[in-house]
């Protein structure tokens, strides 16, 4: 091959990969998606995957939540003090938490634990060839692996947001009470007056797409782990990866349609 | 009777099965040998599905392997695997269960485990070993596991890929001398991949030998000391000069 050609076959091979990789992520999410609501189904599984992936969650997006909430709410008061607005503080930090930081960051954390547990346990699954035993035993993985950790990823995703988004405003306001001298009672009833229902639904919306990002991400790069340990370390890696930026670019797509469409 | 007529698989460049035919004969138990890398494991992945063929047909009983109600199918079905490819997340006795707790033959959560505590027994293991989780086991207790989950359900057909591998000879003569017996026992068709010829020995009634993704040689057990292929005669010999690379 030509030297002017190599550039050009390197940059082709690259968009062909990229083509195809997007394409086996589509045809995986539309094969889980259609088992959803087709049995057998897993019930004793998805309630494992619940208490997996929802409950001992908390506590990381709790602490998260936590220290967001009082983050913001010293940069907002420094902030707003260049021009006389310290005032707007618990305003500005309940918006700010379930519009955005509360899902963004409750999603980042859970993908990083969740996504990275569950591309590990079906990788490992695959390379000992237990995903073939699954299948010798009549047991379609896709279903008894894929659909019940999707199912809990999406509907504990919003739970766990909605509880960061209360404990990302109490953090919030513990710095604000304590440290920036605010009234409490004042504090509280300027965040409630403020916030709207569509505030905290959309949040919880985001929640919930995230919560699927992380799961899809997590059973893809697991079940298409290659061999070894380092083909299940390269399929943690990527499931986080894929499932962080997943999260950043659908986050910006959803925060357009729902606010500025 | 399990039939594979030119049957064709490659992945990516290299071509593992050239034209494989092969027939097994119901209740037959017959042991495929070959070297490391020959296509015995993906021979019975494909006659299970789990690898589709590029060319060729498989059957069984007539029927093709494609055809018809999948999980009906594969009930027939009992597979050890190589590495015994029990599921962490469970105990041993959920293992052996498991096609008894779900789907078609699914039956009561106290029946099935105790169908797992004499499936347990029949392979030497005490119900003790029940509650157990596979990472408890030993390596030749867990190929005993695999061996009681393969015939749980009491498969018209079982697969053994490479029963002994990894295990001491006194193990692996347990393994050969159970699987003898169960297959004999329940009556079941049998197909083995092996390196093992004590296993050869002990488990067969005929054998088969892959090389080059084709069948080299096939016949009887007794005839494999006495036939003059001269790839069967190194391999059986495992002398390292002779047609087989030793280098592959």
């Amino acid at each position: 091959m030509s030297p002017v050609l190599v550039p050009l076959a390197i940059l082709g091979r690259s968009t062909l990969s990229l083509l195809a990789s997007i394409g086996s992520v589509a045809i995986y999410t539309g094969r889980a998606v259609s088992h959803v609501l087709r049995p057998p189904f897993y019930p004793r599984e998805l309630l494992w995957q619940l208490l997996h992936i929802g409950w001992l969650s908390l506590p990381v997006v709790g602490l998260t939540a936590l220290f967001t909430g009082g983050a913001l709410a010293l940069q907002i008061y420094a902030g707003g003090s260049r021009f006389n607005a310290e005032a707007v503080v618990p305003q500005i930090v309940a918006i700010g938490i379930v519009r955005e930081l509360g899902p963004v960051l409750g999603g980042l954390m859970v993908a990083g634990r969740v996504a990275a547990a569950i591309a590990a346990e079906i990788g490992t699954m695959k390379v000992t060839e237990q995903i073939d035993a699954l299948v010798t035993l009549s047991t379609n993985p896709l279903k008894y692996l894929t659909v019940p950790r999707i199912l809990a990823a999406t509907l504990s995703l919003p739970v766990l947001v909605a509880v960061g988004d209360a404990i990302g405003i109490f953090g919030g306001y513990l710095v604000s009470t304590t440290r920036l001298g605010f009234n409490e009672a004042a504090y509280l009833q300027n965040t409630a007056d403020f916030l709207e229902a569509w505030d905290v639904t959309s949040g919880l919306i985001k929640g919930a797409v995230f919560g699927f990002l992380v799961a899809l991400m997590g059973c893809y790069h697991g079940m298409n782990s290659g061999r070894g340990a380092q083909g299940v370390g390269r399929a943690t890696t990527n499931a986080v990866v894929s499932a962080s930026i997943l999260i950043l670019a659908s986050n910006y797509l959803l925060t357009e349609l729902f606010f500025t469409a | 009777m399990i039939a594979l007529a030119d049957v064709h698989k490659a992945f990516g460049s290299k071509q593992v099965l050239r034209g494989l035919t092969l027939q097994v004969a119901k209740g037959e138990s017959c042991v495929i040998i070959g070297g490391s890398g020959t296509g015995k494991s993906v021979c019975l992945k494909c006659i299970l599905g789990l690898v589709t063929p590029d060319r060729g047909t498989i059957t069984v009983d007539g029927r093709s392997v494609t055809e018809g109600d999948r999980d009906a199918f594969l009930s027939r079905f009992g597979m050890l695997f190589q590495g015994g490819a029990l599921f962490d997340s469970m105990s041993v006795w959920q293992n052996v269960a498991f096609r008894l707790m779900r789907g078609a033959q699914k039956r009561p959560k106290a029946q099935a485990r105790e169908i797992a505590v004499e499936k347990l027994r029949r392979v030497g293991l005490t119900p003790d070993v029940a509650d157990l989780y596979p990472s408890e086991l030993s390596g030749g207790m867990q190929k005993r596991v695999g061996l009681a989950r393969a015939i749980a359900a009491e498969p018209e057909i079982i697969f053994f890929d490479e029963p002994t591998t990894g295990l001491d000879p006194i193990m692996a003569g347990v393994i050969n001398d159970l699987i003898r017996e169960i297959v004999t026992e329940m009556g079941a068709t049998a197909v083995t991949i092996t390196h093992d010829m004590s296993s050869v020995r002990a488990i067969a009634d005929k054998v088969a030998m892959l090389h080059a993704g084709k069948i080299r040689w096939h016949g009887p057990v007794g005839e494999i000391d006495t036939a003059e292929d001269p790839y069967l005669r190194q391999f059986v010999t495992g002398s390292a000069d002779g047609p087989i690379e030793a280098v592959r």
